[in-house]
């Protein structure tokens, strides 16, 4: 059993936009495609009060919280500037164009 | 079987260890060359390849495609380097099985050779898209001489060339084919040239260069199909249904490891020949090199990760170890006259730092990447004489806090001891030295200027206009202030955002003069000091060129608030509110009706009578959007905007038609001024108001453009707002008719469109620019009202059209759609599932 699991073509997420992935059981995923071209995966959840961040402006490698522009970062998860917070993230990484989720995270993320 | 070890004996006369190489291309042909080196006599060497000829430049062909070299100039090795050093080439027959128990190679003309070392390089295979027509006469791929001489064969023969893959091969095939005077056009499905080895702005400079070169960039172009008339190519269909016609396609999307052979014999492959450090595959008599094995995770398609692992595979097999560890890599792009250059991760982060530097006027775009002191990536475009340099630091991980500052500026400059301070550089200057190409202006004047008086950059610029057009060269003017007037400088007006220094004012002027229509064009001339902007520029300079450049424009949905990109309301929980659009607050029960089943067929949990005059829905999915839309539009029912810095809502009372102290029909022209604005984008929300009398019940006073009807006409007011600040308006002027308030209506809201700056109320730019400002723009000139009403219509020609009805025929269905779901879990055997998106 491989240990990722398989989400979508690359192609699927324009760069600077981000789709999602509902997970029965926790909190929706958000993949992130940034303009620079890498991928990134955290759970859809702003620190502060749980905005959708899928839904924010992606600039550099960060994510502008549509509720009340908290900036966080898509590498670490973590809020940016004098804000405080963190948003765990999700192991991904991309072959053949495929975009693949790290199965074990996900669980974790279920069993939590 | 007896005639073939007939020729075995023959290659193995004596008793030297045999070593067996498959393929005879770049990477087979160095490790022999590096194995050479270490142990000269201790192989018996063999070479099969599969292509006819002798060991050339694979990289090369781009310029043997262009015409700017010939085959014979790409040679690497010749007939006489196989003959001295005895080895035995065998081309044009591929190896085709390998028989690990009895060490031996079969080739397809049935020759076998029998090893003791066994070296697979059997390099990559182009990846060829899997859609209807791929194997047509007339597609053909980048990778070996044969390919090139069939598009040369193409080329003299027809006129249309169609490349899909705007990477590195693909762009380089283009224009080769383009110098050999084919029509090329590229395709590219993602919408950045060179995604993997440029940024957004960088890969919009290469764009507009090939573009200016003759050739046609389609970017998000998705192949569905090759065309064929008669059995050959006749052209190529898009997703979307555009057809390019084409004689010829080229394939260049990228490769994938040939591990075939290996697979075949057993040798573990995951989608590479699996090897360690040394070049040692799962079988240790056998080894794998090049653009075929997979190492720690990676697979290499560029030269130089190769060579490094040649090295290591000969010092492993001579006992003297030196493992390979992987390769960081760079790429320079082979377009004659276009510099480009990109290496290490340039993906940005948050421990990582951008250096950036643009010079418009010379077409340069450098950004350099730098994380605790070293750099860790660069992408160099215009300007690549410092690629090596940025290289060389970044592959020796070198501390750069002591050329920190200068770094960017290059080798030069960096190691030029005191000039590294760039401070001291300006001061080093002499007074003839000019600091602003663009309006000529000499250091000796620019201090001048500061001298007498000018203490803020804004003063220098207004006052010797350097650093006042392309920006360039603000740093120097800011370390000359420094020099000159140490504490005392002036902070100017409030830059857009931290990414420029450029004023929301300055910004728009440029747009206009410098005809700027893309967000990255407008980031490289302007100077950005960020590669691809902030949250607050993006939509600022999204709006800035919507408003610049009507119809022409395509609006940048990343650069869009998510309500903007929704067109409907966020709410705290997620969900959105969604409001139809009523003209001049006026509905009717066929409306009401289609609200209602909206709200019980979606779950709707409130809906709210709003202030000005609409019903807003509650507690919409992002995903059940587009079907609330449908329904609404069923009733004839439109966005209302109601999340949009835009038009909101006319307000209206109802007039002489039903109040018995009204003076004119204050809902009939309430819902001519929203007919005419509706749909409009704006610095920031705009909300109207029409009172049938001066009881103002539709309390226009406090809006941005508000009517209050009187018997002689209609006054007009402008600048209310009844927000946190509450701001009553001003009167802007009285008229007779319907007609008049409209077009006065339409020029003020022109002139606001142009003027304000991003997300500024009228009443904060009303108290900025001054009543008398407004007044005096707009009827100074008597032509001035009509040619700003002029220009509002034309810009309404592109923006009244329903984005609920596009979205609800399927427009962005991404946009509200998931890309898959995770069921509940853990399940019980264990295995987690992905159900695809519906």
């Amino acid at each position: 059993m491989s240990d990722w699991v398989d989400i979508c073509a690359a192609t699927a997420i324009e760069p600077g936009m981000a789709g999602t992935v509902p997970v029965e059981g926790a909190d929706d995923i958000a993949v992130f495609h940034t303009i620079g071209g890498e991928f990134y995966a955290l759970v859809n959840k702003c620190p502060h009060k749980a905005g959708p961040l899928s839904q924010g402006i992606v600039h550099g490698d960060s994510v502008s919280c549509p509720l009340h522009n908290w900036k966080i970062s898509l590498k670490s998860g973590e809020a940016l500037g004098d804000d405080e917070g963190c948003t765990p993230t999700i192991p991904l990484k991309v072959e053949d164009q495929r975009i693949l989720l790290d199965r074990s995270a996900i669980i974790a993320l279920q069993a939590a | 079987m007896n005639a073939q070890t007939s020729f075995e004996s023959a290659i193995s006369g004596d008793q030297k260890e045999r070593l067996v190489v498959i393929g005879n291309g770049m990477a087979g042909c160095r490790a022999v060359e590096e194995i050479l080196a270490l142990s000269p006599d201790r192989f018996d060497i063999t070479i099969f390849g599969s292509e006819p000829r002798v060991n050339y430049n694979r990289i090369m062909l781009s310029p043997v495609l262009a015409g700017e070299k010939t085959f014979d100039e790409i040679v690497i090795n010749s007939q006489e380097w196989y003959d001295e050093n005895d080895i035995s080439l065998i081309s044009g027959d591929p190896v085709i099985h390998i028989d690990r128990e009895a060490c031996q190679v079969v080739s397809r003309s049935g020759k076998i050779a029998s090893y003791d070392k066994l070296l697979i390089a059997t390099g990559s295979d182009p990846f060829v898209i899997p859609v209807p027509g791929n194997d047509l006469s007339g597609v053909v791929t980048f990778r070996d001489l044969d390919d090139v001489e069939t598009m040369l064969s193409a080329a003299k023969n027809s006129s249309k060339a169609v490349v899909i893959g705007g990477g590195l091969l693909g762009l380089e095939a283009a224009h080769g084919l383009s110098l050999r005077g084919m029509d090329v056009t590229v395709l590219h499905l993602m919408p950045t040239l060179m995604e993997r080895q440029l940024d957004e702005a960088a890969g919009f400079l290469l764009k507009s260069e090939l573009e200016g070169r003759g050739m046609t960039i389609m970017t998000g172009a998705d192949t569905a199909e090759i065309l064929e008339t008669d059995n050959k190519v006749s052209g190529v269909r898009l997703k979307d249904d555009t057809v390019i016609d084409a004689d010829l396609v080229v394939m260049a999307v990228g490769i994938r490891p040939n591990g075939v052979l290996a697979k075949a014999s057993g040798i573990d492959v995951e989608r590479g020949i699996l090897v360690d450090d040394h070049m040692v595959t799962s079988d240790p008599n056998i080894l794998a090199v090049g653009e075929c094995i997979r190492h720690r995770g990676a697979c290499y398609g560029l030269v130089a990760p190769i060579w490094d692992m040649c090295r290591s595979l000969a010092a492993g097999l001579n006992e003297t170890p030196k493992a390979y560890t992987g390769s960081v890599t760079s790429t320079k792009l082979k377009v004659s006259g276009v510099d480009l250059f990109s290496a290490g991760d340039f993906s940005g982060g948050e421990e990582c730092e951008d250096i950036v530097m643009r010079d418009a006027s010379r077409g340069i775009y450098k950004r350099v990447v730098v994380k605790d002191n070293r750099v860790v990536g660069a992408v160099l475009y215009g300007d690549t004489q410092d690629g090596n340099w940025y290289f060389d630091l970044l592959r020796n991980e070198e501390d750069i806090s002591e050329i920190r500052e200068a770094l960017i500026f290059g080798q030069a400059f960096a190691s030029g001891g005191a000039l590294a301070d760039p401070k001291a550089a300006v001061a080093a200057l002499s007074d003839e030295a000019e600091i602003c190409g663009c309006n000529g202006v000499s250091k000796g004047q620019v201090v001048g200027c500061i001298n007498g008086g000018a203490h803020s950059l804004d003063a220098v610029r207004s006052q010797c206009k350097a650093s006042a057009s392309c920006g360039s060269c603000t740093d120097l003017v800011e370390n000359l202030l420094a020099l000159t007037l140490g504490d005392e400088v002036e902070q100017g007006a409030k830059t857009m955002c931290k990414c420029t220094s450029f004023g929301h004012d300055d910004v728009r002027r440029l747009i206009l003069e410098k005809q700027l229509k893309a967000i990255p064009e407008v980031m490289q001339e302007l100077h950005w000091s960020t590669p691809d902007g902030c949250s607050s520029c993006r939509p600022a300079l999204n709006y800035y060129l919507l408003c610049a450049w009507p119809g022409e424009y395509v609006d940048d949905q990343k650069s869009r608030f998510v309500n903007e990109r929704l067109h409907a309301n966020i709410q705290k929980d997620g969900t959105y509110s969604v409001v139809p659009r009523m003209w001049g607050g006026i509905t009717n029960p066929r409306e009401l009706r289609a609200i209602a089943d909206v709200v019980e067929k979606y779950e709707a949990r409130m809906v709210k009578v709003t202030g000005g005059q609409r019903l807003d829905i509650f507690g919409i999915k992002k995903e059940d959007l587009p079907a609330v839309w449908a329904d609404l539009n069923a009733a004839g029912m439109v966005s209302g905007h109601a999340y949009g810095k835009a038009l909101r809502t006319v307000k209206t009372c109802v007039g002489s038609e039903w109040c018995r102290f009204g003076t004119q029909d204050s809902t009939g022209l309430g819902v001519k001024l929203e007919q005419m604005s509706w749909g409009s984008w704006m610095p920031h929300k705009f909300k109207m108001a029409v009172s049938g009398c001066p009881r103002n019940c539709a309390e226009a006073t406090i809006k941005d453009f508000g009517v209050v009807c009187v018997d002689s006409g209609y006054e007009l007011h402008i600048g209310g707002n009844g927000g946190i600040k509450v701001r009553a308006t001003d009167l802007l002027i009285r008229v007779e008719t319907e007609e008049e308030a409209l077009e006065h209506c339409a020029a003020f809201v022109q002139l606001y469109r142009e003027d304000a700056w991003y997300l500024e109320r009228t009443a904060p730019w009303l108290e900025r620019k001054g009543l008398e400002w407004i007044k005096s723009q707009l009827y100074d000139d008597p032509a001035t009202v009509p040619a700003l009403a002029e220009r509002f219509r034309y810009s309404q020609k592109f923006s009244q059209d329903d984005p609920w009805a596009q979205r609800a025929a399927g427009d962005r269905a991404d946009l509200h759609s998931h890309l898959g779901s995770v069921p509940a879990g853990p399940p019980a055997d264990g295995v987690l599932k992905l159900e695809p998106a519906t």
